[in-house]
């Protein structure tokens, strides 16, 4: 009882958020590398470049945000191109809602605030098997991705210009490797093998067919929306 | 000021579609067939995710562009399938695509 009790209280302080953050921080340093190679590059300062990681803080976002500042598009036409991106959010929040009910209204804005694609697939694969996730184990995996994305920006903003490009060490791979590993943990934990695997198959084909239809990065949503609509009318009629 | 206005606008626009959701859906009692749906968003992000990473370049459907990505691809989902280690999946990818990259 004493034995369960404690592993249970390890398994989910604040350094093993920290711990379960590690696996990530490849591709969170990185690509927060380049983020910041490509601010200095589109005009910003180091201190506009601590900004943008400090309160935008999403990977997509800020590369359009460089990218379409360096071609003086209108402040409307760039802020309403990031919402669109990053409206995929509303989804991944929505869906780590229910494994945050007994915290109070503070602490799930700031768990909402520090939510990313990387944070979410480590989140939601934690929950398995459980009914609540804890607070403090998401700050601990939450503020080791944020920390670590900050920082690398700034050393992309600060040495850019001097280190050749992530890409020659297979760097840039690091994001869609840690997508593999979040998905297939997903499905193996699942293991409700033939319908996770029709979901991920029907997201990536309405990908491809958006991407021939619909201009910019609606893709993902459209896909993840049909996808997981088709999963849950396959699960009601087997 | 124009960077600065950017900065600020996109962060907003960002935080609330992050907060919205987990504040209010935490609160209230999701109908059985909602919890169903939600229950399918991790995968169906993922895989999203990752078909845009692998099968798209600007936007536009293509295998040749990354050719090399989808063959680093394959040792990686074995690596995820056998080790179930997130760390050990990320590190074979990369390494795979620097090999890749030195011979092709």
């Amino acid at each position: 009882m004493n034995e369960s009790a404690l592993y249970y209280e390890e398994e989910d302080s604040f350094w093993q958020g920290v711990k379960d953050c590690v696996p990530t921080l490849l591709g969170y340093l990185s690509i927060g590398f380049a983020a910041g190679v490509v601010e200095k590059t589109a005009g910003l300062s180091i201190a506009e470049i601590a900004l943008i990681s400090l309160i935008l803080y999403a990977g997509s976002g800020q590369f359009i945000a460089a990218g379409m500042i360096a071609a003086a598009h209108p402040i409307s036409a760039i802020v309403f191109t990031i919402f669109f991106v990053n409206s995929r959010h509303l989804l991944l929040s929505a869906a780590i809602a229910p494994y945050f009910r007994k915290q109070t209204i503070g602490q799930n804005i700031l768990t909402g605030a520090l939510l990313t694609d990387e944070t979410f697939g480590v989140a939601i694969n934690h929950a398995q098997h459980k009914k609540q996730l804890n607070y403090k184990w998401m700050l601990g995996l939450n503020i080791t991705a944020y920390l670590n994305w900050v920082l690398a920006n700034i050393a992309g903003g600060f040495f850019g210009q001097w280190i050749p490009t992530p890409e020659k060490y297979g760097l840039d791979f690091a994001l869609p490797a840690m997508f593999i590993g979040l998905l297939i943990l997903q499905i193996m934990s699942h293991k409700k093998y033939f319908i996770d695997i029709i979901v991920a198959l029907s997201a990536v084909l309405i990908v491809v067919i958006s991407s021939f239809l619909f201009p910019g990065s609606a893709g993902v949503i459209i896909a993840t929306i049909a996808a997981a609509t088709i999963g849950m009318v396959i699960e009601r009629w087997k | 000021m124009y960077i600065l206005l950017v900065i600020v606008g996109s962060a907003i626009v960002t935080f609330i579609p992050r907060v919205i959701p987990l504040v209010l859906l935490s609160r209230i009692q999701i109908p059985e067939w909602g919890i169903n749906w939600l229950k399918h968003i991790p995968v169906a992000v993922m895989a999203a995710l990752l078909a845009q990473e692998l099968l798209l370049s600007n936007n536009q459907f293509s295998i040749s562009d990354n050719l090399l990505s989808l063959l680093a691809a394959l040792p990686t989902f074995l690596v995820a399938i056998f080790s179930r280690s997130l760390l050990g999946t990320v590190l074979v990818g990369v390494i795979s695509l620097m090999i890749l990259r030195f011979f092709f």
